[in-house]
């Protein structure tokens, strides 16, 4: 397992909590042992364009891309999930995503942000990630996210499953798309129940 | 569905140790905050927060070590705070396992403190502390305090709030140095004032001593409640404070 050290925070918290889900984890940004690995976590803190910046600086988009189409999984996690997306505006910036999947990131409507804390998931029907988790809490920390799903999946490909939270609107919590998975809050910090998330992620990657 | 009220367990830290009274039964050692916020961690706590009372800024590299120690352990956020005075230092604070960071006195002193945090690492890094007390002579009846309250600063709070947040503080830890340490209660008129001014999270802190003290401060417009000597003396636990929120109608984590 490699969990993507490419200059955005957070990087130890994910790769310990990958560890206690029975995961062995390299923290790297080498291009070679991050397309090869069985998993990729990709996390991200910070201003969407600023981790745009810092992965497009250390090639994690060509690496994201490689794993991409080899099937080889990954996951994003909080704006690790929103740079997916093809476009964020954040703080008034507007900037380019990854573009795995279209649509927009930007803020929620709520009377409180950043939505901070522990929520609820509507886990979608036949999530793999929340598979014995429909009921707990996980922690988000974030003021923007997906807040529509505009990618049309045609048969045969699998739908994706889409996992929806809310905080003063729906937002996306969680994405599972083949081998292309995102959580927008962060199981290294929710607790037991993240562990048992991650653990289910580790879980798919051995059956696929 | 909605964000539920979250219970945090303050452990004031100097040179990796804790300072203040520790009385739980079943601790190696009682002084050892890796210990102690693992056991909160395992009690159900939502977030944990350290506050580094250092007098010097001598001995931040103990900081660094306990805040990887914990991380390592305890996967809930971590805020940690006191003696903050650079981007800098929130840089470091969060390579070595922070979530998020405390700032205080220094940007009292330089607001452009908080700009410079914010812009840099993301408004949700960022708590400003607030040690308020009671004071006619400001126009909210309100005036922010430095050197942990014992200090005046001639600012009016609420003023000092409202500016931070624009600035780009993601969330305020609201500490009544008028209540703090009477155990009699929050202070409900302060809480409400803050939260009908901000648009960010509101900590409530100070004054804790009996459980039926935590709800009111909640209906005041707190998102999260802090106490820190309830919890350390065993007067009662992180799980009894969430039953007690639970029977008041106030949603918890379990």
């Amino acid at each position: 397992m490699v969990v993507l050290d490419y200059g955005s925070g957070n990087v130890h918290s994910a790769a310990k909590a990958l560890v206690r889900a029975g995961a062995d984890v390299t923290l790297t940004a080498d291009r070679k042992a991050a397309v090869e690995a069985d998993g990729l976590l990709v996390p991200g803190v910070g201003a969407f364009d600023a981790v745009m910046g810092a992965l497009s600086g250390s090639g994690g988009g060509d690496i994201i891309d490689a794993r991409l189409a080899g099937q080889r999984p990954v996951l994003g996690i909080c704006v690790g999930m929103q740079v997916l997306f093809s476009r964020g505006v954040e703080r008034g910036v507007d900037a380019a995503g990854l573009g795995q999947w279209p649509g927009t990131v930007d803020q929620l409507s709520a009377p409180v942000l950043p939505h901070m804390g522990w929520n609820t998931v509507s886990a979608g029907e036949g999530s793999r990630l929340f598979f014995g988790l429909e009921d707990e809490r996980f922690y988000f920390v974030h003021s923007n996210a997906a807040r529509s799903w505009e990618l049309d999946v045609i048969p045969p490909f699998p739908r994706p499953v889409l996992s929806w939270s809310e905080h003063g609107e729906p937002f996306l919590a969680a994405v599972e798309n083949g081998p292309l998975s995102a959580t927008q809050f962060h199981p290294e910090k929710s607790g037991e129940a993240g562990i048992r998330l991650l653990s289910n992620w580790l879980g798919s990657l051995r059956s696929n | 569905m909605a964000v539920v009220t979250r219970v945090i367990p303050c452990l004031d830290v100097a040179e990796g140790r804790v300072v203040k009274g520790v009385n739980f039964q079943n601790l190696r050692d009682a002084g050892n905050p890796v210990e102690l916020a693992r056991r909160y961690y395992e009690q159900g706590a939502d977030e944990l927060t350290f506050l580094d009372v250092t007098a010097t800024v001598d001995n931040r590299a103990t900081t660094y070590e306990m805040v990887t120690a914990t991380a390592e352990q305890v996967f809930i956020p971590l805020t940690v705070g006191g003696g903050v005075r650079s981007a800098e230092d929130v840089s470091r604070l969060l390579a070595s396992g922070a979530d998020k960071v405390g700032v205080n006195s220094a940007a009292i002193a330089r607001p452009g403190l908080v700009d410079e945090i914010a812009d840099r690492f993301g408004n949700q890094v960022l708590v400003l502390s607030l040690d308020i007390m009671r004071d006619p002579a400001q126009p909210s009846g309100f005036a922010v305090t430095t050197h942990g309250g014992r200090r005046n600063a001639g600012i009016d709070a609420l003023a000092w709030a409202a500016e931070a947040v624009e600035r780009g503080a993601g969330e305020l830890l609201v500490n009544s140095i008028d209540a703090d340490g009477t155990t009699e209660g929050f202070d409900i008129e302060l809480l409400r004032d803050v939260r009908a001014i901000a648009q960010v999270p509101v900590i409530a802190s100070g004054g804790a001593g009996r459980l039926e003290h935590f709800a009111p401060a909640v209906r005041a417009g707190a998102d999260a409640v802090l106490a820190a000597s309830v919890f350390h003396s065993g007067t009662f636990s992180i799980g009894q404070v969430k039953q007690a929120l639970a029977q008041d109608g106030i949603e918890v984590r379990s």
